[in-house]
């Protein structure tokens, strides 16, 4: 992906540099190339790519049917034009772009129930349906094999201005238009919180919800946008030839789609129409090369598998990437000077939208919670119940099922029966994202980071969870543009240590710099309850200390639930420790009442006595 | 309504085109199921056998020359394309597999679009398939009988190797866990070579046998393609018997539309898969392995 902020570029460039491409390149184009028809049919492709590109290149969502809207968008404004429906031109194509974005909703919503292969199937199989649809039972609207002539173009009317857009320059002009509005409106939303959080989702989607993001709604958000943009390409090439053709729907549409952003780079919302470019071009010029003419496809084919294998940011990508450097230098912010006492306050746990437990009511509770595997009872009718502001620790050899048991408390599996209630609140029903939000959060055993955002920008997509809820489509905000995340995130890479890596990618983090930042995610959200499991895991004697001195420092004010083998540091730690074994309560109590109970000792060491 | 000979032969017809999506499906599956990785050049690899079948058949007057040619030709082309091109892919994700499959199946298309031309071709019936068969009821072609026979044979082949053999073990466990079975000492490079060209050349096979009753195009496969990916779905992933069950599944249903409403025979499947993903969005035979 691109960024251009950072105080190098000005921000603005992308969308000047597009501007100037719009402006001087039908010239070469009618110069060198024939006509500017082919730049308008690149551009056509273009807009096409923009909303993809957003789809994949963003959110990583491989889809093969993106004809399926394409084709929806251009039939439904030629059909709403041709058939004397309507005589308004902008008005059939908003229709258009309505319909195929309604009809993305259907294909979305079940297509989104599975994940890359699964999803990249189901989704072409939606555009062959559609396909089939337009060419059979739909015929007698769309032509059928035949396709629907004569759409016609708009006109542009203020007062006395009269303007159509038929014809090769007007058309051009209109098609242009399109892009640089569809361009804006791409980098608006690549800039903003949804933009973020898009690219979180690529990067690991099962941490982004447990972050509170609504991780399948943004991705049928994203695929609806998609598919509007899809429909206003499918309008403006049924204009721009006063033809609609019925290949529209084919599923070589959405293959030359795919090729043509891969070729171009995904990512870089341009390197759509680069690949078209690339395509388009090389087939007018090696039609006409004697000899080789007929096998331009193949040689587009095998252009493609190079450049997969080789080269896969493709080409707008590779050349960002060698010539703008990428790990940017941050513009500077003030927060070495804030005072401690601020930041603590600033991460102090975020009690809006959250009602307190009653007076003497258990921040969180768990009851007779049950969950077995097979026949294994990972978790037997454990109970628990943790009066707010408790720091408690759950011990036990392995496989006692105490990280089994954390996972059902964060709502990662549900339980087989059971009872979980988080402030007084039931959330037995509730999924990882709705206990985020309601002031829950988890930090892994594994790391669940952002690999390719900065530290900054992982924490910040942390903050922004709490911050926006579970959907919001800020779409004209930018993502750092919330003042209170921003102090929130600013104020946690001073607590963690990590302000000199703030603004390096995640993937270049030393690990204990990494196992730092992933208490940081869980610590974004301002928590009431925190959730850790094995924060010291794989950490060094040293830094096991400073992460200790942190859980001290940020567990202020929290109920905690720790699950450690580290027992030295639990029993530090913790006011109260629960032992579980074989899925069961052994015994609970404080530090020396468990270091002493003869029970605990057997099912730690098997059975021997003597300490 | 249709008669019931109508109905019947219908039927018949969508057992004889359910085989051979069977047959492709599960040479789809396992690949996708051991390697993780779905062949978008599968279609392709259908599309090589019948023309296989084309050139052979033009030289020898054997239909069994051409089936041993087919499945030899595809065995080759799949060990050459897992070797030269599928074994960078491994590590890499699977948006990555998906299109470089693509390109893969676009440059097979291609290449015989320029060495035969875009004209479908005839394959003759074999002289042993020709004529029809009584079967009571109503009559019948021979040869989609015969198709229905052999196809069951190279199934149950199929099955034996998967369930009966050493090799079909480990490819079923690495379906299971493909880390595991490397764990443990497999060799997996020459497993993938194995799977990855059996399940070629299962295609190039189906390619073969349904030359004779199809126009030879070169892009016969990409309806074949997209309906495996159906039946897949359907089925389950990277499951077998999902794959024979799923095959038939989907062959009735276009067939039996067909019957009441041709133009609505492929929006059926897709109806079919909706209400699949929506009540067992793993298929019928999935297990949660690999998503």
């Amino acid at each position: 992906m691109i960024e251009s902020s950072g105080g190098r570029l000005p921000r603005w460039l992308p969308e000047l540099s597009v501007a100037a491409a719009l402006a001087v390149l039908p010239f070469v184009f009618a110069r060198w190339l024939g006509s500017v028809d082919l730049f308008t049919r690149i551009l056509i492709w273009g807009i096409f790519g923009l909303g993809f590109d957003l789809l994949f290149g963003f959110t990583g969502l491989l889809s093969f049917g993106q004809a399926a809207f394409y084709g929806t968008g251009g039939f439904v404004t030629g059909y709403l034009l041709t058939s004397g429906t309507l005589e308004n031109v902008w008005l059939a194509m908003a229709i258009g772009i309505a319909a195929a974005m309604i009809f993305s909703v259907f294909v979305g919503v079940l297509a989104l129930r599975r994940v890359g292969i699964y999803f990249a199937m189901i989704t072409l199989a939606f555009g062959e349906l559609s396909y089939f649809l337009e060419n059979s039972p739909l015929a007698k609207f769309t032509g059928g094999e035949n396709g629907m002539p004569g759409v016609p173009a708009p006109v542009f009317r203020l007062g006395r201005i009269e303007m159509s857009f038929a014809g090769s320059w007007p058309s051009y002009e209109l098609v242009a238009a399109f892009f640089f509005a569809g361009f804006v409106l791409a980098r608006f939303v690549v800039r903003s919180p949804v933009g973020a959080v898009l690219t979180a989702i690529r990067q690991n989607p099962e941490r982004t919800a447990a972050l509170g993001h609504d991780v399948r709604a943004y991705k049928l958000a994203v695929f609806v946008l998609a598919a509007g943009f899809a429909g206003c390409a499918g309008a403006l090439l049924g204009i721009f030839q006063s033809y609609m053709p019925p290949g529209a729907f084919a599923l070589d549409t959405s293959g030359q789609l795919v090729i043509q952003t891969i070729i171009g780079g995904a990512g870089t919302l341009v390197g759509s129409a680069v690949g078209a470019a690339v395509w388009l071009i090389l087939r007018d010029v090696l039609q006409q090369v004697p000899g080789i003419g007929d096998l331009w496809k193949f040689i587009l084919g095998l252009v493609f598998v190079v450049l997969v294998t080789l080269v896969p940011d493709g080409i707008v990508g590779t050349l960002a990437r060698s010539h703008l450097r990428l790990g940017r230098g941050q513009r500077p912010r003030d927060i070495a000077d804030s005072e401690a006492a601020g930041r603590e306050a600033l991460l102090a746990p975020f009690s809006a939208g959250v009602r307190p437990p009653a007076a003497g009511m258990p921040a969180l509770e768990a009851r007779h919670v049950t969950k077995s595997y097979g026949g294994i009872h990972a978790v037997a009718g454990v109970s628990l119940a943790l009066p707010a502001g408790r720091f408690h620790a759950i011990i036990g050899p392995n496989g006692a099922g105490k990280s089994t048991f954390l996972r059902l408390l964060a709502r990662e599996e549900r339980a087989d029966s059971g009872v979980i209630i988080l402030n007084g609140k039931d959330i037995g029903a509730a999924d990882a994202t709705a206990a985020y939000q309601d002031g829950m959060a988890k930090s892994y055993q594994i790391n669940q980071l952002f690999p390719q955002l900065t530290t900054r920008q992982n924490l910040r997509i942390g903050a922004l969870g709490r911050h926006r809820g579970r959907l919001r489509l800020d779409v004209f905000r930018s993502a750092d543009g919330f003042a209170e995340v921003e102090e929130i995130v600013a104020a946690l890479l001073e607590e963690l240590g990590l302000l000199a890596c703030a603004d390096l990618p995640v993937n270049t983090l030393a690990y204990g710099e990494k196992r730092r930042l992933e208490l940081g995610l869980a610590l974004a959200s301002r928590p009431s309850v925190l959730l850790l499991d094995e924060p010291l895991a794989g950490l060094s004697p040293n830094e096991r200390e400073g992460v200790k001195q942190l859980i001290r420092h940020l567990g202020k004010g929290r109920t905690i639930v720790l699950v450690e083998h580290d027992l030295d540091a639990v029993f530090q730690l913790a006011e109260q420790i629960t032992v579980l074994h074989e899925g069961r309560k052994l015994a609970e109590g404080t530090a020396s009442e468990i270091s002493n109970d003869p029970l605990v000792r057997e099912a730690y060491l098997g059975g021997a006595a003597t300490p | 309504m249709p008669t019931l000979p109508q109905f019947l032969s219908q039927a018949f017809n969508g057992i004889a085109l359910g085989s051979l999506l069977a047959l492709i499906s599960s040479g789809l599956t396992i690949i996708l199921g051991t390697l993780g990785v779905l062949n978008f050049a599968h279609g392709a690899m259908f599309m090589l056998g019948a023309y296989t079948t084309f050139v052979v058949l033009g030289h020898w007057d054997s239909f069994a020359a051409a089936l041993a040619l087919g499945a030899l030709v595809l065995l080759l082309v799949g060990l050459a394309a897992e070797r030269g091109l599928i074994r960078f892919y491994y590590n890499r994700p699977p948006q990555d597999q998906i299109l470089v499959t693509f390109g893969l199946g676009i440059m097979l298309v291609e290449a015989v679009h320029y060495v035969f031309g875009g004209l479908s071709q005839r394959v003759p019936l074999p002289h042993w398939g020709q004529g029809i068969v009584n079967l009571h009821f109503f009559v019948y072609p021979l040869y989609r009988v015969e198709v229905i026979g052999i196809v069951a044979l190279l199934l149950f082949a199929f099955y034996l190797l998967l369930y009966r053999t050493r090799l079909g073990l480990v490819v079923r466990a690495g379906i299971e866990d493909p880390l595991m079975v490397e764990l443990l000492g497999t060799n997996v490079r020459r497993m993938s070579m194995v799977v990855f060209a059996v399940g070629t050349m299962a295609a190039g096979i189906a390619g073969v046998i349904y030359a004779p009753l199809a126009a030879v195009i070169p892009d016969m496969g990409e309806p074949f393609l997209v309906e495996c990916f159906v039946v897949i779905v359907i089925g389950g992933l990277g499951s077998f018997p999902g794959a024979v069950i799923g095959g038939i599944v989907v062959g009735e249903i276009l067939s039996l539309t067909t019957l009441f409403d041709p133009a609505y025979a492929q929006a059926a499947i897709y109806a079919a898969m909706t209400v699949v993903l929506i009540l067992r969005p793993r298929g019928l035979f999935g297990t949660m392995g690999r998503a």
